[in-house]
């Protein structure tokens, strides 16, 4: 019973293949146009992605910087970093004196030989502290703690983009939400149609097939097959789409990153990603086929 | 096998195609069916596979009240029943063997008995050497016989044919017929439409005439 079943499925599978392939201009057309108006959305999803990974590694706990003043003694930043050590607040403390400081300036920018010029150090010792809350009030109150301190000449503390770019992702990710409805309906819109022209096109298949015992999801099972399939391949084109716009993009990306001295590389979607991509892709088609088949199949009944 | 008690039908425009029709073919049997055209031949065929349904009446098929069916039953009913139609219903898309695949396909077959079965059903009326030939390449003999093979291949009790030997010359109809009673005699039961006089002249099997939807006696 199992395996008619899955001869059955098999046979309808290989049918579909056999369908796609013997119409290969539309069919490779409609697969582009789902291809591109999958992109579109998913392509954003990736930009979002990697944006978030690069406010990620700072949103997560957020990070402060305390210049000391320039005449600071030892014994004061002992106490400093006592002070920052006891306070309940603070995750981690870390010191830079100036002359790591310095190196590390000549280090990442390359600039040894202006530094190397310097008759001395112009850099503070400074403290990089994480800290446990993040919320905005916190952070700002432990600014002007640290702030009040004599000993420290300016405070930095970066969430003010942080803030910005986390609102602008939140815009971006309900941007990509709509587009995302908006496109996955217009993919259901054509496949609805490309199914409406196969059962027009396969009417006399249709009623002989009714007539002669077969059941309503015998006769459904190939355009439902068909929708799934053009969507799979509408998915994966996507990928492919995104794959090449990224490895172009990081191209560039290359020669800008070189000049700014800094790692910066697109990541495609994660294969948890793909995978839900070609999944959800596969399923539209194939509701967009259930629906024109819902709609068409009850017309055609043999007289 | 097949009864009628008090059927009629009536279409929408206010024909009436039968009127009180009562009739029993038991199992085994074969049954000529005879009228005029309009005589409401068709009609009576078409009750039996419920492509139409009777407007009163009741229809038993082994057992089973056709009337009644939900629409889901209706696919395997069918399967009971291999019907030759008037205007033959071959796909012209495929060749001689895949049509009679069809019925196979629909009632998920085994793999691997169904080409010896179709095979044996196209031996059975003579089409073994053209498998591979497409039905617009058939004579109008062929693809009778054709349509033969794709209604006895799922090997159905009951067998229906509606006009079988129309546009047929009168040998080709002799091997038609012959076709049937091989049919019969292996205890399918056969039901024939025909206004065809000429093939009932020297038959010694029950005909039941049709005269404008009343059955004469």
């Amino acid at each position: 019973m199992i395996r008619a079943w899955l001869t059955q499925h098999g046979f309808v599978f290989f049918l579909t293949l056999k369908r796609l392939i013997s119409t290969p201009v539309t069919s490779l057309l409609s697969i582009i146009v789902m291809g591109i108006a999958l992109s579109l959305p998913a392509g954003i999803y990736v930009l979002m992605q990697n944006l978030q990974a690069i406010s990620g590694q700072t949103a997560d706990s957020p990070q402060m910087s305390l210049f000391l003043k320039l005449d600071t003694t030892q014994d004061s930043i002992e106490k400093v970093n006592q002070r920052l050590e006891e306070n309940p607040q603070i995750q981690t403390v870390q010191f830079i004196p100036k002359d790591v400081a310095l190196q590390q300036l000549q280090q990442s920018t390359g600039l040894t030989d202006i530094t190397a010029s310097l008759m001395r150090n112009p850099l503070p010792d400074a403290f990089v502290i994480h800290t446990q809350e993040n919320s905005t009030e916190a952070l700002e109150q432990l600014r002007t703690v640290i702030q009040s301190w004599p000993e420290i000449e300016h405070v930095q503390f970066d969430s003010a983009w942080i803030e910005r770019l986390n609102a602008l992702l939140d815009l971006a990710r309900f941007a990509v939400l709509m587009l995302a409805t908006l496109l996955s309906i217009a993919i259901i819109a054509i496949m609805f149609n490309t199914i409406r022209l196969q059962i027009l096109t396969k009417r006399d298949e249709i009623e002989i097939s009714k007539l002669i015992g077969a059941t309503d999801s015998f006769i459904q099972r190939p355009f439902l097959y068909f929708g799934a399939l053009q969507g799979l391949a509408g998915g994966a084109t996507a990928w492919l789409i995104m794959a090449l716009a990224i490895r172009t993009l990081n191209e560039e990306l290359t020669t800008l990153a070189q000049l700014y001295r800094i790692d910066l590389q697109l990541q495609h979607l994660s294969s948890a990603d793909s995978i839900s991509l070609l999944l959800f892709s596969a399923w539209l088609g194939w509701l967009g086929a259930r629906i024109s088949v819902a709609s068409h199949l009850w017309q055609i009944e043999p007289k | 096998m097949i009864t009628f008690k008090n059927v009629s039908k009536r279409y929408p425009d206010g024909y009436v195609a039968l009127n009180n029709v009562d009739l029993t073919v038991e199992p085994g049997e074969m049954v000529f069916l005879t009228g005029h055209s309009g005589a409401g031949k068709s009609t009576l065929l078409k009750l039996i596979a419920a492509i139409e349904r009777p407007t009163s009446g009741t229809i038993t098929i082994s057992g089973q009240n056709i009337a009644q069916l939900k629409p889901s039953a209706i696919p395997y009913m069918r399967r009971k029943i291999g019907f030759i139609f008037q205007d033959h219903k071959l796909l012209f898309d495929r060749n001689v063997f895949d049509n009679v695949l069809l019925p196979l396909q629909i009632s998920n077959f085994d793999n691997n008995t169904v080409a010896a079965r179709v095979r044996a059903a196209l031996d059975k009326v003579g089409l073994l050497k053209k498998e591979k030939a497409m039905p617009i390449a058939l004579s109008g003999g062929e693809r009778q016989r054709l349509c033969i093979a794709r209604a006895v291949v799922h090997r159905p009790a009951i067998l229906i044919a509606d006009e079988p030997t129309g546009n047929l010359d009168v040998e080709y109809a002799r091997d038609i017929m012959t076709m049937f009673t091989s049919f019969n005699q292996v205890g399918v039961t056969v039901l024939i439409a025909t206004h065809d006089a000429s093939l009932l002249e020297d038959t010694q099997h029950r005909i039941l005439s049709l005269k404008q939807g009343k059955l004469a006696a």
